[in-house]
């Protein structure tokens, strides 16, 4: 799986977590958080849709790895491997 | 004792199945209107129910929809639309000096149940159950959800107090205005009910459940085929205010709470005591130092089952014999049996007769049961009373809980 197709599936998650904001023009370098608003809540949505969805485990102490479209790409990317995707 | 200060309603904010303001609900009971649907409910396949319509994203966006409860949403509806009904300049208003009482007859179930559905597609691991699940299963999370959503920093909490809980919500913010610790309230009683199996399965086994070919005829208190309730949605909230504050600001006052009674039968979890209800009534009349002869109109509680209403008027009849003037309906044939929010909103359906002396019909009692018939009862097509000055409310539920209300027309 590409860096940009794992960048749309959290994107995707990201819109049913957020329907109000616009996410055409999210930038991929910037944390979600400073440019969307989420709160705590919402982004344990996006670890539990990941979970759900994917069947992805991301452990509390990397929740900071999810912080912007890049750093998911990069530490996703593995786990997606891992999965034969 | 110093006298107590006076305390009036001056907006209604609401939503039924067959309505979402005022001015729609009380068209439609005047006119005859039920609105009752056959909805799909887990396990139980097709039921009646009433459902209500709002648009939810008129005060709440689609980002809060999704984590609020249906409780939620149905209480931040009608706080917005009681607040504009009373108008109130809420952005100068001191948010601090707001308090709100939500009665609710039972929260967090829907989303108990959905939860415990969800693990289910996950072989019951819990690491699937959602993080949302103890701030929408709190108690007071549809009185939280309005002050979040209205940045109300004054008290919030529900009063749980079955299908007694809608006068219970006006009666507790009635107190706390008179007692000085908010200067406005937002009160009433919500339900989301219908979004649970569970409620439905326990009546079916208790054998309370409505049913009928025609979902419309399934709720029809006092009629010898009556076969029990018809689960429902709702919400009905009021603002209420001291007297003095509101005639302060010039407010349209739509009534006065003048009495009101709380009591318990001390017995059977769901029968209830003709005793108890009758000094319930008794005393509420007390506390508005009139006499049964003065009320004008009485909105039975009516929840449609066998016994419950057999009861009610057994205690209605000890009550209010020799009261040749007095009225009296319900409007759950109309729109079932909205539980928290079902006195609140039956009051509401009454308040308009204030100003026509009109008396909304009973429905759906095409073969009145004797043992439920009572003098002034409206069946079938408004009554024009001479006059409306006092109207009272009952409201009863589970666990022996009986509740009056009377308000009467601000003079």
């Amino acid at each position: 799986m590409t860096a940009e197709e794992i960048k749309q599936i959290v994107l995707e998650i990201v819109a049913d977590i957020a329907p109000d904001e616009d996410l055409s023009n999210v930038k991929p370098d910037v944390k979600l958080r400073e440019q969307l608003s989420l709160d705590s809540m919402d982004f344990l949505d996006i670890v539990m849709e990941l979970r759900k969805k994917h069947g992805i485990e991301v452990p509390e102490a990397d929740y900071p790895r999810l912080a912007s479209l890049d750093s998911c790409a990069e530490y996703l990317a593995p786990k997606f491997a891992e999965k034969g995707k | 004792m110093e006298k107590l200060p006076r305390i009036v309603i001056t907006g209604v904010g609401l939503t039924a199945p067959n309505g979402n303001n005022l001015a729609e609900f009380r068209e439609n009971l005047l006119a005859g209107r039920a609105r009752i649907q056959e909805i799909d409910v887990r396990y139980m396949g097709k039921q009646p129910a009433g459902i209500c319509d709002f648009d939810a994203t008129r005060y709440q966006k689609r980002r809060e929809l999704r984590t609020s409860t249906r409780a939620g949403s149905i209480a931040i509806y009608c706080a917005h639309e009681a607040i504009f009904d009373a108008n109130v300049d809420f952005a100068a208003a001191d948010k601090s000096r707001i308090g709100v009482y939500v009665g609710i007859t039972e929260h967090g179930n829907v989303e108990t149940e959905n939860e415990v559905y969800n693990i289910s597609l996950f072989n019951n691991d819990t690491k699937y159950w959602t993080h949302h699940h103890n701030p929408r299963t709190v108690a007071n999370n549809p009185a939280g959800e309005i002050t979040i959503n209205m940045g109300i920093t004054g008290p919030h909490y529900t009063i749980g107090a079955a299908c007694a809980a809608g006068n219970a919500g006006l009666i507790q913010a009635a107190q706390m205005l008179q007692l000085g610790e908010v200067d406005m309230a937002i009160a009433g009683g919500v339900s989301e009910s219908p979004h649970t199996f569970g409620i439905f399965a326990g009546f079916k086994n208790q054998t309370a459940l409505a049913h009928h070919v025609d979902p419309n005829k399934a709720s029809r208190p006092f009629d010898k085929s009556r076969n029990g309730i018809v689960i429902s949605e709702g919400g009905c909230l009021y603002v209420l205010e001291r007297l003095e504050d509101a005639q302060k600001r010039g407010a349209r006052i739509i009534a006065e709470i003048v009495g009101w009674h709380i009591n318990s039968d001390a017995g059977d979890t769901v029968l209830p005591d003709p005793v108890r209800q009758a000094e319930c009534m008794r005393a509420a009349l007390k506390k508005a130092g009139i006499a049964p002869q003065d009320v004008d109109i009485i909105s039975t509680h009516a929840t449609g089952t066998g016994k419950g209403d057999v009861q009610e008027m057994i205690s209605m009849r000890e009550v209010f014999q020799n009261c040749p003037t007095t009225y009296v309906n319900n409007a759950k044939g109309f729109i079932g049996h909205c539980m928290g929010a079902a006195g609140t909103l039956e009051l509401a359906g009454n308040l308009g007769s204030f100003e026509d002396q009109l008396v909304h019909p009973c429905i759906n009692i095409d073969d009145l049961d004797p043992e439920c018939a009572i003098d002034g009862l409206v069946i079938g097509e408004p009554k024009k009373a001479e006059k409306v000055e006092y109207i009272l409310n009952n409201s009863f539920g589970m666990l022996g809980i009986n509740s009056t209300l009377i308000v009467k027309k601000f003079a």
